[in-house]
């Protein structure tokens, strides 16, 4: 069977397994976001908490995604089998990325800047607010497309533990030894990861400050 | 805190007392050692050194960047340590090299920072922020709504100027103010500045290491070595003073300014 027959023939499941994904994708990111931005503010004056944050991101971020998924099941309240479970690793997933550029963009700013907002009478939140986080925008949403990408990748996997997705196609499509069911997970997904790209990467030329 | 307006004290004299700074107590190298001046209304007090000479964290130590490990730094009548910083360094205007301007900030916002950070009203801010970029001689109409780096760095240390004096504070603080810029731009913001600083009537510590500026801002001249206080003396008095490090600064001035000087 050609790939173009098995799309046209199945394509209101593809188009609801892709809808599917990004829901994953988006609910993921912005669990992730919600916790890593906040995070990467708290940690520029704590560095125990940062050695500690930083640590166990990266952590998470070296664990294969189908352990980690794996993992996941046996715990209570968050694991289980389908999409909360998928969700909460897509998460610890993309922490890293956006975790460490929101403190690499947060301390990378110009010394003679921070020290002319400190002499002029500024307080260390007015600085973090008015300086630091404007001035870090771009490179955190750096950080969120790279998180973004990764996830939308990820989420594929997530079909393992029944949490539905894209990768539902490829995971049968292996099994049946079809080029054609893989792309059809394959091909949607790899689109989708390029339209975010190029959105994130548009926002953030928007958002850099020359 | 004992948060008080920088209206309510009419002192603007910054005056050291015997002020040691060590980076930490353990630490045997003192990086100044045992500094008494003071400085007050009017005048433009110059601290002339080489590199690591201490004349940088003499003045951090006014605006309390820093505190002193042994003696006292007093602004307006009361030790730095007394003050609470934010206060503090809100009635002290202070200018850097790089002027450190906000990259995401207008020309306008920059300035109008201490006074925002004070809640002036949006009419008085703005004519407050027109007020003082026609004092460092920039056109509001041109340059207000431009970002710093549409600026040339002539321009940019101006509004760095403009930027300090926004809340109208009785003490300037200025670190190599214009150490970055081409020798033309330079002198031009050193003749603008001295005429400046002598309408102002405020207190200003000036830090440089080039001694012909020195010579034309100061009312007088602290010169530092290695943390301490080698003379204190005026421009007038400065290059007759007897000692190696005064000679080694006079010897630095170019061949033809040495002659006419």
């Amino acid at each position: 069977m050609s790939a173009w027959r098995f799309f046209i023939e199945h394509r209101a499941e593809i188009l609801e397994a892709t809808a599917n994904h990004m829901t994953l994708v988006i609910t993921a990111m912005v669990f992730a976001i919600g916790i890593a931005v906040p995070l990467g503010m708290l940690i520029v004056h704590r560095p125990t908490l940062r050695n500690i944050a930083l640590g166990l991101a990266s952590i998470f971020q070296t664990i294969p995604s189908l352990a980690l998924f794996g993992f996941l099941i046996p715990i209570p309240f968050i694991g289980g089998i389908g999409r909360r479970t998928a969700i909460v690793a897509l998460t610890l997933y993309a922490l890293l990325p956006i975790l460490r550029n929101t403190y690499v963009g947060l301390t990378g700013i110009d010394p003679a800047v921070l020290e002319a907002a400190e002499a002029m009478g500024m307080t260390q939140s007015q600085i973090l607010w008015r300086v630091r986080l404007p001035l870090a925008r771009a490179v955190i949403l750096a950080g969120i497309r790279t998180a973004t990408i990764i996830t939308i990748g990820v989420a594929t996997i997530a079909a393992a533990i029944g949490a539905g997705g894209l990768g539902t196609f490829i995971f049968r499509g292996v099994a049946m030894v079809s080029d054609a069911v893989i792309l059809a997970g394959a091909v949607p997904a790899a689109l989708l990861a390029i339209g975010a790209d190029l959105l994130l990467a548009w926002l953030e030329r928007r958002l850099t400050v020359a | 805190m004992n948060a008080k307006n920088g209206s309510d004290n009419s002192d603007h004299t910054v005056q050291f007392r015997n002020v040691t700074y060590r980076i930490n107590s353990t630490d045997r190298h003192n990086i100044v050692n045992k500094i008494s001046f003071a400085a007050t209304s009017g005048e433009t007090l110059v601290l002339l050194g080489r590199s690591g000479s201490g004349k940088t964290t003499l003045l951090r130590l006014i605006n309390r960047l820093l505190a002193p490990t042994d003696g006292q730094v007093m602004v307006g009548g009361r030790a730095t340590t007394e003050w609470d910083p934010i206060r503090l360094r809100r009635g002290i205007g202070y200018v850097i090299q790089d002027a450190g301007l906000f990259p995401h900030f207008t020309v306008a916002e920059n300035v109008a920072l201490v006074p925002t950070l004070e809640k002036w009203d949006a009419a008085r801010t703005s004519s407050r922020v027109s007020e003082l970029l026609t004092l460092v001689g920039l056109d509001p109409a041109e340059f207000a709504a431009r970002k710093p780096h549409e600026l040339s760095g002539g321009q940019r240390q101006r509004v760095g100027v403009a930027r300090a004096l926004g809340a109208d504070p009785k003490i300037l603080l200025m670190d190599e103010p214009f150490g970055a810029l081409d020798p033309v731009t330079r002198a031009e913001l050193q003749q603008e500045f001295g005429a400046l600083a002598r309408r102002l009537g405020k207190t200003i510590v000036f830090v440089t290491h080039d001694l012909r500026e020195a010579l034309l801002l100061a009312s007088r001249i602290i010169l530092l070595q290695n943390g301490r206080m080698v003379t204190d003396a005026t421009p007038q008095e400065f290059p007759q003073i007897d000692h190696p490090e005064v000679r080694a600064f006079t010897a630095s001035l170019d061949p033809p300014t040495g002659a006419q000087a």
